[in-house]
């Protein structure tokens, strides 16, 4: 059974014990320094990279906006094209469905494509309860595959692993699901990806069916859109009789044109690209190329929810490029685990809460996950502004519907908000708090229910002065 | 009621507070390469050879007439290679290596067991060192491009267009089409670049003016 985030610790929690990982946090640093670097030169070469964005996410608005008559408009192009369309209303029903799909086939071992989706609504354990072993073939997929890992980033998920971790993986676990790592195998990049070429071309050339999700599906003509890097994606598309594409609803794009556009930002926002080595599209299926069966299984699992949200619905136009997690310093000191879903970092913090609802812990912990600087806001391509959307989180679970409350935060609003509301009782508390810094030492943690803000912060100084006063003694800062 | 209805009445009722005509989009990205003029056809065919020889593909440029010998030259290593159906035989006439012929289809075995792949292409882009393939004469189904070790790949200059929105509108999206940026890589070990994974490890591209 391949393993989930299911009963994994709140944020803060999970974080203290990721922070503490040395190794892990080399690791992080190391590969979110490098993407960064290479995506920031990659936009500097476009002097039109506003204007690109400011189109992505007006066309995902307009997606979302009318997304029941995209879907209808796939459903009606892939049917006309030979393919088939499922629809499934939360993970286990796309993983009853496409159980039975494979099922169908009298397949028990399938090659996969990898795909956050299918993560998210943990297909491999449903196909392996059901007897049918799903073998990732993305490098990255299958060494946390390999490793029973979990993933910790969308476009890399081992990024976490260093290479000699990753070799180890290797030599212990490839023998039990097929070819065995080359005798002597080294921790060289190179060696390795060799290791995993010879791997999984065995499989490749034997798997009659391919389960996959997509970048992009095209309304006007019921196309899908698959990048990648490695060529495991190309093969899986190409070479098995059946195709099975598990493709969230949000994923539409309007027009054949409209590709112009993601293409142009997904692989320098996610990889330091122009392009990533393969891009593959394909309209139902072929006479003669490729699969002879396609199916689409189209899936909600909790989007529709975060579409009701007049604020968060901005985060259905994510196109998975990971760049706010390269980007974030939250993200870069504890690595992608510590969010316990496969949607880590920013992203992950504000769509976990608006897929699921905050109404346990560790979901209603991921809002929080954040310092607000607002870098994800500068470098999404379709310009979510995280910012907003976690303001407006943590806003629901510390006073609105959300069944989790955030306890401390609560208490230290109302308070806050009932001496701001009377004037003298706001000026006693400032000129207290004037006193009390002179007393208060470093380092010093709030008592009672606001201790919770300084878990993790340090204490800001306290002016000994008012700014009241200050500007009262000195007319404005005219004397 | 089915989960296809559920779900079309959920996003019904989730947008129900937005407005009803399409949003504005606004386009104004550039539709060419920033570095290239428009209708600047040399300029652009240097910038896919920059950008190709970039990724580690190899690049050989080759008159008409000279084809045959560049075919040769680039196919020299290689003892056989797929031919899709409508590649001119002229240009295979200087190589002496196994043609394998895809009709009736090559098997994966076969295919896997070919050394190189010789083909045409739909399009060129550019600004990111793009092949796109679309199944047409001269390239053939998807799997003959993907096992063979090396991708040899004829360009003409005709074909280049400097950006993506140039070319992504004279493509037929109802064919399967492959967009090739370089030679297969991956970067999932320490963010180390390395050339060749699972698709052809090698791509050399004949590019005729």
């Amino acid at each position: 059974m391949s393993k989930t985030f299911m009963g994994w610790p709140a944020f803060p929690k999970a974080a203290e014990t990721a922070t503490a990982d040395g190794q892990l946090r080399a690791n992080v640093r190391r590969a979110t320094h490098t993407i960064r670097t290479k995506r920031a030169a990659l936009v500097d070469e476009r002097p039109d990279w506003q204007d690109l964005r400011d189109t992505a996410a007006a066309l995902k608005d307009d997606v979302l906006a009318h997304l029941d008559t995209y879907l209808e408009q796939i459903e009606e192009k892939v049917t006309a094209a030979g393919g088939t369309v499922h629809w499934a209303g939360d993970a286990e029903e796309a993983n009853r469905i496409v159980t039975r799909l494979v099922q169908d086939t009298g397949e028990t071992e399938i090659v996969k494509v990898k795909s956050m989706l299918t993560e998210e609504i943990g297909l491999d354990g449903a196909l392996a309860a059901a007897g049918i072993s799903a073998r990732e073939t993305d490098l990255a997929a299958a060494i946390v595959q390999l490793g029973d890992d979990l993933p910790s980033h969308v476009v890399v998920p081992a990024l976490h692993r260093n290479r000699s971790e990753i070799r180890d993986v290797f030599v212990r676990e490839m023998g039990k699901h097929g070819r065995p790592a080359p005798e002597g195998l080294s921790d060289d990049p190179e060696e390795l990806a060799e290791a995993a070429r010879l791997h999984m071309r065995e499989k490749f050339l034997t798997s009659r069916v391919a389960v996959s999700g997509a970048n992009f599906m095209v309304a006007e003509t019921g196309t899908l859109c698959i990048v990648e890097s490695e060529g495991n994606g190309r093969m899986c598309l190409t070479l098995a009789d059946t195709l099975i594409s598990v493709v969230g609803i949000e994923k539409v794009i309007p027009t054949w044109q409209d590709l112009e556009v993601y293409l142009q930002l997904l692989a320098r926002s996610a990889t330091g690209e122009r392009m990533a080595p393969y891009t593959s599209t394909w309209t139902g299926v072929t006479d003669g190329d490729g699969p002879r069966a396609f199916h689409l299984v189209l899936v909600d699992n909790g989007r529709t929810r975060a579409l009701a949200d007049p604020v968060g619905r901005q985060a259905l136009r994510c196109i998975r490029c990971g760049a706010c997690m390269n980007i974030c310093p939250v993200y870069e000191r504890t690595g992608g685990q510590a969010y316990g879903s496969v949607y880590p970092g920013p992203i992950g913090a504000i769509l976990n809460p608006l897929l699921k609802g905050a109404d346990d812990p560790q979901t209603a912990s991921l809002p929080y996950a954040s310092s607000l600087c607002g870098a994800c806001n500068e470098v999404c391509p379709v310009k979510i502004r995280f910012t907003d959307v976690l303001l407006e989180l943590r806003h629901d679970i510390a006073e609105g519907d959300a069944k989790v409350k955030h306890p401390a935060e609560r208490v230290a609003l109302k308070a806050v908000a009932g001496a701001m509301g009377h004037g003298a009782l706001w000026n006693a508390a400032v000129k207290a708090a004037g006193t009390a810094g002179r007393l208060v030492p470093k380092n010093a943690q709030l008592p009672g229910p606001l201790r919770g803000w300084t878990d993790s912060r340090a204490l800001p100084d306290i002016p000994e002065e008012s700014f009241r006063s200050w500007w009262k003694r000195t007319e404005g800062g005219t004397k | 009621m089915s989960s296809r209805e559920a779900v079309l009445r959920r996003i019904r009722q989730a947008t129900a507070d937005l407005p009803k005509d399409p949003v504005s989009v606004p386009r104004s990205y550039l539709r060419h390469a920033p570095a290239v003029v428009p209708g600047d056809r040399s300029a652009a065919v240097a910038l896919l050879v920059e950008r190709l020889t970039e990724y580690g593909a190899e690049v050989r440029r080759s008159a008409e007439a000279d084809l045959p010998a560049a075919v040769a030259g680039a196919l020299a290593a290689a003892g056989s290679a797929v031919v899709p159906a409508g590649l001119p035989d002229a240009w295979l006439a200087r190589w002496s290596g196994v043609v394998r012929r895809d009709a009736p289809p090559l098997t994966h075995a076969e295919l896997d067991a070919t050394d190189a792949v010789l083909t045409t292409c739909a399009a060129a882009v550019a600004e990111s060192g793009t092949l796109v393939l679309d199944g047409g004469p001269g390239q053939g189904r998807r799997a003959p491009t993907l096992l063979p070790d090396l991708h040899v790949c004829v360009v003409r200059g005709a074909q280049v267009h400097s950006a993506m929105p140039e070319a992504i509108g004279r493509l037929a999206p109802a064919r399967p089409l492959t967009w090739i940026s370089g030679p297969s890589a991956t970067a999932d070990i320490e963010m180390i670049r390395v050339r060749g994974v699972h698709g052809p490890r090698r791509l050399t591209v004949l590019l005729v003016p």
